[in-house]
């Protein structure tokens, strides 16, 4: 039982540390208000730096880390607000093809998305909030997925359809169909990608692939959990730092209790949304039963979904009428905490499956 | 990072769950209530069945029987010993006055008082909170006069917990009233039975009697019973209510009443109403994260200095411990108000957890009071940690 990194994981988040260092809201700002809403020579730096083949073998270009590395980068990501998808390409999409894709699709997208050349997305939901929308005919799909977190930008789509993983390139949904980008509420990209005819070829045997995606939703919500809570830290950072330079009534604001003690709740939420993130994380590493990695990835989504709201709503409020504004990055901060609660289920869903199985135990065990 | 035990803590969890649940009778286990006419002996028997093995004061210097541990072990220990429903060792002995006199007190007085401590043939009560100094405790005023080879107490202590039990108290007293309020405290040991001690009752909205008001008139103890130093007492106390608020955060006994309060609620059948699953889920997962936090804290000390998480553990831990009492008297709904009901033999067929639901619920409000209020936690947090 350790929380701590290693030498070299914590080398590594120095790293990425270093590299995203330039991240502040102007920054931020320019890269979200234009087309695909990251930075393209970022995301080739990541690249360089060895980060988006991180977790995939090394014969496809990766570097076969673990679960805690990602996590470290995933932090980070967090911890600037990144708007570069690493937890959406590398870990969920990228994970997917490492999990069921044959050889010549895991050589060339997570080769090619370990050197910053292939964006792969996942096209999962429908517009009617379910994961379905999509048929498939033959060797081509048709029907509508939305949103697609950077769909238009992918060059590949993975897309969920009657079951089953379909790699589809771009452009033959640009040319077999439409793709619609539009800003996500955090700044980045989503599209309505419809499919007519369009041709598909099955990731890896093909077939029903629920287990694995089931799995690897459960992986994108724990990474998900740490780049939350990297956001989260930031938040609260800035809040305290706030109010201990801003003056009202000619005193700076942490002059007032029923301030100070709300930024004192943040940290307790932040406190404990690490314990638990870092254990789901652990429990990942482990590598025992599937089904223990699934409900540690719904735990820390539930305890990131309740504090990420908390965080993110306490962050502006104590900034006041700043925290509104683009041009202030706190509430920035509080758009991706939000963003990320609602992708891959939010609080109230985590609970509503962690309630099928709470007779089946007495106490939680953290610990095997 | 690494989510497995070592095989010598695995070992040891082992260990500790064995005796817990083998060693100590059930009957000193299950539904002790602090009421009860019992207590104090089940109390006192447990404690010298842990001591006899060792498991008493773990945290105590070895050679004074404490156990070198590390802090994992310790956790484990704590967690276990809640777990398996264990009185743990009062803690006035084991967490208070046993390490300040080991650490602060003179030969004669380790000599005298350790063993017994250990082994709860002496039970201390706590001098500490008077009518006019309870967050604020320094401001005390129960004075303490040097008269030839005696110190002279006169003054008034309050919410005296199980006092009504007591052989000692350890008190704290102003012994300098000109200098700063801090500066001039010493903690005197005192015995309950001298002339000049008395002791009132305090009665609480649980109907129970805990804790009691402690008057002193003109009482007399010999010089030697001054802890450490004269005017030094205000160290001692913050180094023992440091250790206070350590394993403050109440985990395992939380975990397992909630554990209890789920099945109760299936008997009941409250439990199909997705309303309250929900709320169980809810405190299952905050409660994991509270572990979580408690088993960073426990597994990443080094050199003795406190973790700054270790400052949530107070607040979010009795902020549960109360949330899962009241969790419970939900689950009994109305059949929570006959607290005075007697056993089915005696004329009442309420269930026993339904009659002491809802005082145990009252009593808990008091565990976001003591040991610093969860105010004065949110004021360490924001002063200590975040530098507001």
């Amino acid at each position: 039982m350790d929380f701590l990194l290693d030498d070299e994981q914590e080398a590594l988040r120095d790293a990425v540390r270093g590299l995203l260092k330039g991240y502040d809201a102007e920054k931020r700002r320019q890269v979200t208000d234009a087309d695909p809403g990251f930075d393209e020579a970022m995301w080739k730096k990541l690249a360089d730096m060895g980060v988006l083949g991180l977790p995939f073998p090394e014969d496809v270009g990766g570097s076969g880390a673990g679960p805690a590395e990602v996590s470290v980068v995933a932090e980070e990501i967090g911890r600037v607000i990144a708007p570069e998808p690493f937890v959406e390409a590398v870990v969920f999409a990228g994970g997917l093809v490492a999990a069921l894709g044959s050889d010549g699709q895991k050589k060339e997208i997570l080769g090619g998305l370990s050197a910053g050349e292939l964006l792969p997305a996942v096209a999962w939901m429908s517009p009617h909030g379910d994961d379905e929308g999509v048929t498939v005919d033959g060797d081509t799909l048709t029907g509508v997925k939305e949103p697609v977190l950077n769909g238009a930008r992918a060059d590949v789509l993975l897309v969920l359809a009657e079951g089953g993983l379909f790699v589809v390139k771009g452009e033959d949904v640009d040319a077999h169909g439409e793709r619609t980008s539009y800003r996500t509420v955090d700044g980045g990209r989503a599209a309505r990608v419809s499919f007519d005819k369009t041709p598909a070829t099955p990731l890896g045997d093909g077939g029903d692939a629920h287990d694995a995606f089931e799995m690897l939703v459960a992986i994108a919500r724990i990474a998900y959990g740490h780049e939350a809570l990297g956001a989260m830290e930031s938040g609260l950072s800035m809040t305290t730092e706030y109010l201990k330079t801003r003056k009202q009534f000619g005193v700076t604001l942490n002059t007032f209790q029923a301030l100070t003690f709300r930024a004192a709740d943040m940290y307790t939420s932040v406190e404990l949304t690490r314990s638990i993130v870092m254990w789901a994380t652990m429990v990942l590493a482990d590598a025992g039963d599937p089904a223990l990695v699934k409900d540690a990835a719904r735990r820390s989504k539930l305890q990131v979904s309740r504090a990420g709201r908390h965080i993110g709503q306490e962050a502006i409020q104590l900034h006041g009428g700043i925290g509104m504004t683009m041009e202030y990055a706190v509430g920035h901060i509080t758009t991706r905490l939000t963003t990320i609660d609602h992708l891959l289920g939010d609080g109230r869903e985590q609970g509503r499956a962690l309630r099928e199985n709470l007779t089946s135990y007495g106490v939680v065990e953290p610990l095997p | 990072m690494q989510l497995q035990l070592t095989e010598e803590e695995r070992a040891f969890r082992e260990e500790m769950r064995t005796f817990f649940n083998d060693e100590v009778p059930k009957e000193l286990r299950d539904g002790i209530g602090r009421g009860d006419e019992q207590f104090k002996e089940a109390v006192v028997k447990t404690q010298q069945l842990l001591n006899a093995k060792g498991l008493a004061v773990p945290s105590w210097p070895e050679e004074y029987g404490g156990q070198d541990w590390t802090p994992l072990q310790k956790h484990i220990w704590h967690e276990e010993m809640q777990l398996a429903g264990v009185i743990p060792p009062l803690a006035f002995n084991a967490n208070m006055i046993g390490p300040v006199i080991a650490n602060f007190g003179s030969d004669e007085m380790k000599e005298k008082f350790l063993a017994k401590t250990a082994n709860l043939d002496i039970w201390w009560c706590q001098g500490f909170s008077e009518p006019n100094a309870g967050s604020d405790l320094a401001s005390l005023s129960t004075k303490a006069v040097r008269d030839g080879d005696d110190w002279v107490i006169n003054g008034q202590k309050t919410w005296t917990t199980l006092g009504q039990h007591a052989d000692w108290i350890f008190v704290l007293c102003r012994t300098n009233p000109d200098v700063k309020k801090q500066a001039g405290i010493s903690m005197i040991l005192c015995p309950m039975d001298a002339e000049g001690v008395t002791l009132r009752p305090i009665q609480l909205i649980d109907g129970g009697h805990e804790v009691n008001e402690v008057f002193f008139e003109d009482v007399r103890v010999p010089a030697e019973n001054l802890v450490g130093e004269e005017n030094a007492g205000w160290t001692y106390a913050k180094f023992l209510l440091g250790n206070e608020r350590v394993g403050v955060a109440p985990v395992g006994a939380t975990k397992r009443n909630l554990a209890i309060a789920k099945e109760k609620a299936q008997e009941t059948g409250a439990l199909d109403d997705p309303a309250l699953q929900a709320t169980i889920v809810d405190l299952e997962n905050e409660l994991l994260a509270l572990e979580l936090t408690a088993l960073r804290v426990a597994a990443n000390s080094d050199g003795g200095k406190p973790h700054p998480a270790s400052s949530v553990l107070k607040l979010k831990g009795t902020v549960l411990q109360q949330a899962v009492s009241e969790l419970l008297v939900d689950v009994f709904g109305p059949l929570s108000v006959g607290s005075g009901a007697a056993d089915v033999a005696d004329g009442s067929d309420l269930p026993a957890l339904a009659r002491t639901a809802t005082p145990t619920y009252l009593n808990l409000r008091k565990a976001s009071i003591y040991g610093g209020s969860n105010e004065v936690q949110r004021q360490i947090i924001a002063g200590n940690i975040l530098g507001l």
